[in-house]
């Protein structure tokens, strides 16, 4: 009995955030499973008495040929943007800013963490003013000679896939920064003295040691990415008509624009199936740090 | 490789620098230039802002104005376009964090003290929801709100906005109570002091600077969100400057670039201002993201 009570009491403080993460968190996720086999609406009969329709919204989806574009859009957006652009350019400037002068280590830092700090919507500003007709690039193009196409409705995908890079690059490169820092210098000095070049450093020393790191970035800038909203959103609209969009933006469209809850939440329900897998590996591989 | 790692290196380091000093100059320079060539390239997206903004005649292409001056900041300065947004915005971060910080601690400090059966699988189920991509939970998040009636509801997103940070912060916030050693409070046990007690008297003092390092994580995602309170506010009144400035750039963005780009930077600039603190409490550039690292 004692023993009970003193349980029940060390479980107490627990409460406030087991009713805020059911009610907030799991509460939308169930309800995402739910909705998305209904015919929910934001208007009309269906948004008082949604009725239970079955697959009818995946069927639906799979025969809609904006969801499979939107889902190939996703998958190259997350590819190019994060697990090349922001994990390369990362471990690049980490490894650069290591050789780099104190001055130049600073000023490189700052500037690449201000584009990462920068409210969302702000970033998203600077970046549509940068890559617009007349903006900031074709002026610089201009200036050399070169005329520039009109970035974000001719390559739409290019535009936010850079601006992306621009935008999530410092978390790479501090996540490396702090990776390369505990990689011990025996190791690369080591190699270097059997003739092995940087390439080959990276290659087969610093990557190996670094490995975990690289897979818990991976993961997290993934995740990140696949849930960018705003900066497409303000750039391009998810235009020139679907050109640009994204799964978040198609259920965005789907659901708000277009009214269709049921349908949105389907799309939803798909992104939050696809995060459910990214993180289910993420957490897999920083398990020994948990237990 | 196996060869390489286990070879002694200790002897050789002597030697080193100066054997491989010619190439390691020029390396040296190298990686300062491409440094800078890249910071360049971070910069001049984010210099328009700043240089548009004291440009009367301010376009979409970064030019340096003819005439500097504070006519765009004068211009937005009134109360239903930039005070009133700003102060929601002040509203729901400050809101978000002080609730998010109360909540973790009370949930960190049985985590991190006592041994439980089902800590492990909470912790995992936290750590699962610092992954849950929070764009994908906005639509059936709004069709909640819709049936808890707390559509247009400031507090309603405030607890939202506190929920969906809360797992990183009971992450964080575990982190730094387990650095604070665990022989002080049993002192404070023996004398009598409940858990809640010590926790309060003796745990939450040492761990001050890590407490202002997870409000200050939860006020600077809350100030910048967009999607949030762009889905579940309606009333102008009630929304934050995100939104607010991205209704004006509907507005007025063809034609008050300088206009935008000063509500921008002074919408920018408190965060800006929170991140220079971090860095000055934790004594690290990179502390943000060495916290999510976990």
């Amino acid at each position: 009995m004692a023993v009970t009570s003193r349980g029940v009491a060390r479980v107490v403080p627990l409460a406030p955030a087991v009713v805020l993460l059911a009610l907030f968190m799991l509460g939308p996720v169930v309800w995402s499973f739910y909705g998305s086999f209904t015919n929910a609406a934001l208007t009309g009969p269906a948004a008082l008495s949604p009725e239970w329709i079955g697959f009818d919204n995946y069927t639906a989806l799979v025969g809609d040929p904006d969801f499979p574009k939107s889902l190939w859009l996703t998958v190259v957006f997350v590819f190019l943007s994060a697990v090349v652009g922001q994990n390369v350019m990362g471990i690049l400037l980490a490894g650069l800013l290591r050789s780099a002068v104190r001055p130049v280590r600073s000023i490189a830092s700052t500037v690449v963490v201000a584009a990462w700090v920068l409210p969302e919507i702000v970033a998203a500003f600077a970046a549509y003013a940068f890559f617009h007709s007349e903006g900031t690039l074709n002026t610089l193009l201009g200036g050399i000679g070169i005329t520039g196409p009109d970035w974000l409705y001719s390559t739409p995908m290019l535009a936010v896939i850079l601006a992306n890079i621009w935008r999530g690059t410092a978390f790479s490169m501090m996540v490396y920064s702090a990776a390369l820092a505990e990689v011990p210098p025996e190791l690369t000095e080591a190699a270097q003295l059997d003739g092995a070049n940087g390439l080959q450093r990276l290659t087969w020393v610093t990557l190996p040691v670094i490995r975990r790191s690289i897979s818990t970035n991976l993961m997290l800038t993934t995740l990140q990415t696949l849930s960018v909203f705003t900066l497409i959103y303000v750039m391009t609209g998810g235009g020139p008509g679907t050109d640009s969009s994204t799964l978040p933006i198609l259920a965005y469209q789907e659901a708000f624009k277009f009214a269709q809850v049921g349908y949105g939440t389907a799309i939803a329900t798909v992104m939050i199936i696809v995060g459910g897998i990214f993180s289910v590996i993420y957490i897999r591989a920083l398990r020994p740090e948990v237990d | 490789m196996t060869d390489t790692l286990t070879r002694p290196a200790a002897p050789a380091r002597s030697g080193l620098g100066t054997l491989a000093a010619p190439r390691g100059t020029a390396t040296k320079v190298a990686a300062n230039v491409v440094l800078l060539v890249i910071a360049l390239c971070f910069v001049l997206p984010m210099a328009w802002v700043l240089v548009a903004s004291f440009d009367a005649e301010a376009t979409l292409s970064f030019g340096l104005p003819d005439a500097v001056t504070t006519a765009n900041f004068a211009a937005i300065m009134t109360p239903e376009l930039t005070w009133l947004p700003l102060w929601n915005a002040f509203v729901l971060s400050a809101g978000s964090g002080a609730i998010t910080v109360v909540v973790a601690v009370l949930a960190a400090y049985p985590l991190s003290r006592y041994r439980m059966r089902f800590g492990k699988y909470f912790l995992y189920s936290v750590l699962f929801g610092t992954c849950l991509p929070i764009t994908a939970i906005m639509v059936p998040v709004y069709a909640l709100f819709v049936q808890l009636n707390l559509l247009d509801s400031l507090p309603g997103t405030i607890f939202f906005m506190a929920a969906t940070s809360l797992p990183m912060a009971i992450w964080m916030t575990k982190n730094f109570m387990d650095s604070v050693p665990i022989s002080l409070e049993e002192a404070a046990w023996t004398e009598g002091a409940s858990a809640m007690q010590a926790l309060r008297r003796v745990v939450l003092p040492l761990m001050r600077p890590g407490i202002a390092v997870v409000f200050i994580f939860v006020f600077v995602q809350a100030w910048g969100n967009f999607f949030v309170p762009f889905v579940l506010l309606l009333s102008p009144e009630k929304q934050p400057a995100a939104v607010s400035i991205f209704a004006f750039f509907g507005q007025y963005g063809s034609v008050a670039y300088g206009q935008l780009a000063a509500y921008s930077l002074l919408y920018a600039a408190p965060v800006l201002g929170l991140y220079v603190l971090v860095t000055r409490i934790s004594g690290s550039a990179f502390a943000l993201a060495g916290a999510v690292k976990g």
